[in-house]
Formats: structure tokens, C-alpha cells, sequence
């Protein structure tokens, strides 16, 4: 009674010239320019929802349905706006569902500033109702983590949160607040974003020798091959990225995080990289003389088997991070820094240069893949649709100016593998720690973070169905989403890795569906299911027409494999086409 | 290539939740700690964790850089015992009326250096410092003279080759670059694109 009391007179006593926690948390978000949150109330963050209530129209707040799916918006959104994501939840289990998406924003640098409510400071450590020591928890996820008990501390804390998640290599960040610091009144003297942190570098000073080196390098290579990730996406240097990769007539490829950082259909765009990347990339890193990795960090589906990878080239690696150069593929130069700032003056240093027959080569392979498994892929000759020609028609009908939001399996590979971008920040999925469930709710908060285009949720029949609550969110938040579930009646990379290893002993992947047109009509959401090519255009243009979010679900083939692979512990070299 | 053993020593701001920080950089790759020791250091406000681990070169180099990551890390060395001068302090609790009894502890002492902390009527605690292999012969030899209890402490080392960190850290308050960080002519051309 005691505590309830102490709350209604926080309450009433809020329009002082003071402010309360709540309020000091708010404001932050206000300053640092945060429109979106995505959030779940409970007992713990109360007074901050009871501050928001007066702040709908400077914050908009989307409730989910699950912390996981309120994460996992906050990096949808994060992906796609370039900002930062920001996410409400309670203390205990709302704050357990959180490490998931903290989890994979970690892994893939999406800068995130979560804020979970926590008991009241006095009850720290008593085992409290819904208390958990989140910050032990969250640690391992988290590139920053700290515990407000004093509403004083809330501005400059909240300024470094934000500093943190979105400086350098990004990541998340969470704030875990007691309920008395959410309440405190205490005297505000504004908010200050931070800019310095005095044990915290997020970029370095560019050295010159090693841009030198590298252009050096770059200059005498005979056969240069570049492989991109997230970072040219990070750092906002797509412009930067063009323009050393047209000067120095170089081929590149990329991971599946770097996709959409360079235009799909560039003439110099060679393609994925990895175990179902490209054939010619693949093969071709294990031929290369020079190889210039742009931030991206050698993930092992990236590199296979990492003794045999690229041993014949020397390797410039440009990265924002240092602990990333040398850690799993030894660099010949390593440049530390910003590639928005080491692009440049690496492109001022370089000749430029065209290699025909080098690149030529590329497409010979580009040619081999078409043949041996594109072709078909894109253009069945059975009846049995695949996953491959809906995104053929996917991108006939989008033109490629769709946000791409995947999954993880088999269809992800495949969306990821076909589908055309024209621009930047364009394809959301979890690369990393391979987050099933991951889509749908990335989706809800990729269309906030870029409310004009169109947002293609791309997601298996498993998938799905890990997250499917969030269906909720569409329907309430009103968010135009299309979600095209690609139903082949299976866990189908899993399956596919018993097909192959496993001598087909398929061992619970044989995963029943509800009727995912029923339950989006439950949640007011329109759809339809069809399973023969003939009404697959048709289709896809009703879902991408229709005013408001649609659920497209398409009968695949069952037993369809994604080719070409690399099986894992081999090299890049020994792809398989079949 | 072999395993060896290594100091790491770190610097850091003293903040909750930095032991676990650095803690799980070991631990997740099942690395053991094989002494940990925190303290505050020569700078004003910095801590000092000392660190001994047996283990490749390489994955302390990487694991070094892992830990700088972390952003109240400051800094992180890392050196082999021939670049190190270090300590270990032990505590040794022996029966008074054995030592008064038998001239040969008395003896034993001396010869370990150890030096009486307290001497009580039941009984007597002797402090000796050194390496690892010293203080663990003294606990050889009082054995049989019926050692109550024993203690040793963490190893804290000092970099041979150090200068400390008050100059390093005036860097770190820094937010624009150092005078003696302004070496190359880019900067000079292009200020814009330094940046800390």
C-alpha cells in the first residue's frame, strides 16, 4: 500500500518544473530525434507508459505482441531507416524475451537502445515478483548494458546509450530502470548528447601507410576480387563503395548482409558470396590475387573451410572494428577505420583500371550456375512451383525497388539469392544467428522505418509459425506489410541437410501448417493460398496492390534443394552445383 | 606453437558489471582464468585487472583485442613472464607452540623469507611474497609441522617495459586527436575525416 501510495503522489506531483525519470527517458528519445517505439507494458515500466501517454504526438508507440516481436521491429526498423530502433519491455520475462533479438542485433551491429523496466531498487536481489538480473543476462548480447537506480543519472545515461548503440560498430543497448528511478522527481536540467566517451573509440585515426599499402596492393593485382558486407550499409558509404568499385574495374561480391548495399543488376556486381552464394565468387576466391574485403567480418558460411580459403591472395581488410581484422582470415594490410572515410582515399590512390578477361571468368561460371541450376530454378519445366520463379515474378512486379524481409532457411537463400535491388538498406534478415520467427516482426518495423516503399515479408512455412502472434501488431498498428509465406510442407533446410548428410532420415521436419489464410482472416487480414503457376502473377499483384497488409501463402515444391553449396567443412572452392 | 603463460593486464573504468564483462570473454571460449586480480592503477580513477592465463599467442592477442572492445575498457596488454616483474602474496596460519617448540620451523622461515603478520598464544601467521613456485615450497615444508590454513592471492605484475598510464590516458580524454597522433599528411589536407 505503502509503495502504491508513494506512486500516486509521483503521479500527480509530475507537472512541476521538475521532471520524473519517466518523463527525463522520454525526452531523451525526443532529443536524439526517435518517432517509433516498440513496446510491451508491464508491472515494472508502468510509469514510463504512464509518461508516454502524454507524449503520443511526438512518440509513436506500437504494441506487440511478444518482446520478441517488439525486438525484432526495432530492427526491421533499425535496417531499414538507418536508425537507431528503440523498444519498450517490462522487467522479468519481458525483459528474457528481449536477449533473442539483442542476440541478433549483436551479431549483425544493429544499433538498438532497449529499455526494461526493473523492480524497485530496494527489492534488488530479493527475488522479487517478475525480477531478474538482466544485466548478467544481457551481457554477452549487449555492446553496452547499465542499471539506472537513480532518476539522475537518466539524461547522461540515455545520451550514452544512444551514443554507443549508433557509433562505431553498432549494437544494442539496454537500459534496465528501477521502478523508483522511472518515479523520482528530480531537477532536469536538459538533455546533452554525448560525443565522447574517454574509454570508447568508435573510429580510429586512418592511417596513411595502410592506405597506401593497400592501393599499392590493389594497383599490381592482376586478378582483384572485393567482397562486401553490412559495413558499406553501416557506414552510409554505398556512394563511396560505387565509386572505388567502378574506378578500380574490380568485381565484387557479397554476403548476405552486405545484399542492396551495391544495386543487384551493377555491372560489376558478381553476386553472393558463401554457402549458397554464387558459383563463380566462390570458386574464384580460391583464384584471386588480391582480395579486398569491405566490412564484412569472414563469417564461416562466408569463408567454408578457412584453411583452404583465398591461401593464394594477399588480403586487404577494411574494417571499423579491430578486433575483427586478423580474427579469422589474416590480413596482408589491414585498414582500421570507417569505410565511408578509408573508401575515398583509397579510391584517390588507385589507378583506374579494367580487367575483361578476369571478369569474364566470372561470368563464365555466372553462365555454368545459370545452366546447371538457375535456369530451372527461375523456370521450372515441372509443374511444381519453387521458391526461385515467385521471386522471379517478385521482382518482374517490384522492379526491384521492394524491401526484402527474410527469414531464416531455405527461403531465405533462395529470396536472397534472386531477388533485385536497386537500393540500399533494402534487404532485412537475420544473417548471423539465423532467427527463425525473425521476419514477420522485422517486417512491422521495416515498414516504420521506411512508411513509402513496399515491404515484402518473405517467410517458410516454419518460420512463420514462430511468430505468427505478431499478426496482432499488423492488424492493430494498421501497417501495410506483404507477407508471402513459401510453403514446401517442410523445415526445409534442415531437411535438405538430411537429404544430403544424413541419409534421408527426415527427423521431425515434418511440420504440419494451420491455415494461414483462416487465421490472417481472424486477424482482419486479407489472403489467399494458391499452389499452381497459373495464378501465381495474378497473385502476387492482388497481394501488391492491395491497400493494407496481405497475406499471400504458395504451395512449393516439398523436396526442392537450394543450390549450388558449399557442404560444410569444405572449401569455398569445392561448391557443389548439385 | 605452444601454450604458454600469459599476463593480461587491463585497463578500465570502475564500473559495476566490468568483472563479468571480462569474465565471459574467457569463459565463452572455455578458457580458464588462472588468477584474476583488480585494483585501482597508477592513474587517478583507472582500474587495473590483472589477468593469468595459459594459453596460444594467438588467441590472447585475439582475446585482447576482444576485451579493448568492450567500452570501458580503456586498454589491454598482454606479455609473457619474461616481459613481466610479478607477485604472488601467501598466508601461512602455523601452531605457535610448534614453532616455539622446534628450532627447524624457525629456520624454514627464515630461509622462505616469510615474515610473522601475528603472533598469537595458539597461533602464528606468516606472510612470504614471490612466484607461484616459492610460496607453494613453503606450504611443502610446513606440512609436516601442521599448517592450519593457507592462502595465496592473485598474481599482480608489472610491464617491464611500461612507462604507466597517465600519458596514455590524457590521450583517451582527448576527443580530437593528439599532437603526437597528428603524423601523416592527410590529416593536414583533410582534417574532416579524422575523427576519434
Amino acid at each position: 500500500m505503502e509503495t502504491l501510495a508513494v506512486e500516486q503522489a509521483a503521479i500527480a506531483t509530475k507537472k512541476t518544473q521538475t521532471l520524473s525519470g519517466s518523463q527525463a527517458v522520454l525526452e531523451a528519445f525526443v532529443a536524439e530525434g526517435v518517432d517509433t517505439i516498440f513496446g510491451y507494458p508491464g508491472g515494472a515500466i508502468m510509469p514510463i507508459y504512464d509518461a508516454l501517454y502524454d507524449y503520443h504526438d511526438k512518440l509513436k508507440h506500437i504494441l506487440v505482441r511478444h518482446e520478441q516481436g517488439g525486438i525484432h521491429a526495432g530492427q526491421g526498423y533499425a535496417r531499414t531507416s538507418g536508425k537507431c530502433g528503440v523498444v519498450f519491455a517490462t522487467s522479468g520475462p519481458g525483459a528474457t524475451n528481449l536477449v533473442t533479438g539483442l542476440a541478433d542485433a549483436m551479431i549483425d551491429s544493429t544499433p538498438l537502445v532497449c529499455i526494461t523496466g526493473q523492480v524497485y531498487a530496494h527489492l534488488l536481489g530479493t527475488d522479487a515478483f517478475q525480477e531478474i538480473d538482466v544485466i548478467n543476462i544481457t551481457t554477452p548480447v549487449t555492446k553496452w548494458n547499465y542499471q539506472v537506480t537513480d532518476a539522475t543519472e537518466i539524461p547522461a545515461v540515455l545520451a550514452k546509450a544512444f551514443y554507443i548503440a549508433k557509433s562505431g560498430r553498432p549494437g544494442p543497448v539496454l537500459i534496465d530502470i528501477t521502478k523508483n528511478a522511472q518515479l523520482q522527481q528530480f531537477n532536469y536540467e536538459g538533455y546533452q548528447p554525448c560525443t565522447h566517451i574517454r574509454s570508447y573509440r568508435p573510429k580510429p585515426i586512418i592511417r596513411k601507410e595502410y592506405i597506401a599499402a593497400a592501393a599499392e596492393l590493389i594497383n599490381k593485382a592482376e586478378k582483384p576480387f572485393i567482397i562486401f558486407g553490412q559495413g558499406v550499409i553501416l557506414g552510409k558509404a554505398e556512394n563511396e563503395f560505387k565509386a572505388f568499385v567502378e574506378k578500380t574495374g574490380i568485381p565484387a561480391a557479397w554476403t548476405i548482409l552486405g545484399l542492396s548495399a551495391l544495386a543487384t543488376d551493377h555491372p560489376l556486381n558478381v553476386g553472393m558470396l558463401g554457402m549458397h552464394g554464387n558459383y563463380g565468387p566462390n570458386v574464384l576466391t580460391n583464384d584471386c590475387d588480391v582480395l579486398i574485403a569491405v566490412g564484412m567480418r569472414f563469417d564461416d558460411r562466408v569463408t567454408g573451410r578457412l584453411d583452404k580459403y583465398a591461401k593464394q591472395a594477399k588480403i586487404i581488410h577494411l574494417d571499423i572494428d579491430p578486433s575483427e581484422i586478423d580474427k579469422n582470415v589474416k590480413a596482408t594490410v589491414g585498414v582500421w577505420g570507417d569505410c565511408k572515410e578509408t573508401l575515398p582515399l583509397l579510391t584517390k590512390l588507385v589507378e583506374s583500371k579494367v580487367y575483361p578477361q578476369w571478369v569474364n571468368r566470372f561470368r563464365e561460371y555466372q553462365l555454368e550456375e545459370e545452366k546447371e541450376v538457375i535456369h530451372e530454378e527461375l523456370n521450372p519445366s515441372t509443374d511444381i512451383l519453387t521458391m526461385g520463379e515467385v521471386i522471379r515474378n517478385l521482382n518482374e512486379l517490384t522492379g526491384g525497388n521492394a524491401v526484402v524481409v527474410t527469414d531464416v532457411g531455405q527461403h531465405q537463400m533462395v529470396a536472397c539469392r534472386y531477388a533485385k535491388f536497386n537500393q540500399s538498406k533494402s534487404n532485412v534478415t537475420s544473417g548471423g544467428l539465423g532467427t527463425m520467427g525473425f521476419a514477420l516482426p522485422a517486417a512491422i518495423g521495416a515498414k516504420f522505418g521506411a512508411p513509402e516503399r513496399t515491404v515484402v515479408a518473405i517467410i517458410g512455412d516454419g518460420g512463420i509459425q514462430m511468430t505468427i502472434q505478431e499478426l496482432g501488431t499488423v492488424m492493430q498498428s494498421e501497417v501495410n506489410i506483404k507477407i508471402l509465406i513459401l510453403n514446401n510442407e517442410f523445415l526445409g533446410m534442415v531437411r535438405q541437410w538430411q537429404q544430403l548428410f544424413h541419409d534421408k532420415r527426415y527427423s521431425f521436419v515434418d511440420i504440419a501448417s494451420p491455415d494461414y489464410v483462416a487465421v490472417a482472416k481472424a486477424y482482419k487480414i486479407e489472403g489467399q493460398k494458391i499452389s499452381q503457376r497459373e495464378y501465381l502473377r495474378d497473385a502476387l499483384t492482388t497481394m501488391l496492390n492491395h491497400n493494407g497488409s496481405y497475406l499471400l501463402e504458395v504451395m512449393v515444391g516439398k523436396e526442392n534443394n537450394v543450390f549450388p553449396m558449399v557442404p560444410q567443412g569444405c572449401s569455398v572452392s569445392e561448391i557443389r552445383l548439385k | 606453437m605452444h601454450k604458454e603463460e600469459f599476463t593480461i593486464t587491463v585497463y578500465t573504468e570502475n564500473h559495476i558489471g566490468l568483472l563479468v564483462r571480462i569474465a565471459t570473454m574467457f569463459s565463452r571460449r572455455k578458457i580458464n582464468i588462472e588468477s584474476l586480480n583488480t585494483s585501482p592503477s597508477e592513474a587517478e580513477g583507472i582500474h587495473r585487472f590483472t589477468i593469468v592465463i595459459n594459453e596460444f599467442e594467438e588467441v590472447v592477442r585475439k582475446l585482447a583485442r576482444q576485451i579493448e572492445k568492450q567500452v570501458e575498457v580503456l586498454k589491454a596488454y598482454y606479455n609473457t613472464n619474461e616481459e613481466i616483474v610479478w607477485q604472488e602474496l601467501a598466508l601461512y596460519k602455523v601452531s605457535t607452540d610448534e614453532i616455539a617448540e622446534k628450532a627447524k620451523v624457525e629456520r624454514l622461515l627464515r630461509e622462505h623469507g616469510a615474515r610473522a603478520v601475528v603472533i598469537r598464544k595458539d597461533y602464528t601467521i606468516f606472510e612470504t611474497s614471490g612466484h607461484r613456485e616459492e610460496t607453494d615450497k613453503l606450504v611443502e615444508v610446513l606440512a609436516p609441522y601442521g599448517l592450519i590454513e593457507f592462502v595465496r592471492s592473485a598474481r599482480v605484475a608489472i610491464i617491464k617495459a611500461s612507462h604507466g598510464f597517465h600519458e596514455k590516458l590524457k590521450e583517451f580524454e582527448e576527443t580530437e586527436p593528439g599532437e603526437d597522433q597528428v603524423e601523416n599528411e592527410f590529416l593536414d589536407k583533410q582534417n574532416e575525416v579524422f575523427t576519434m
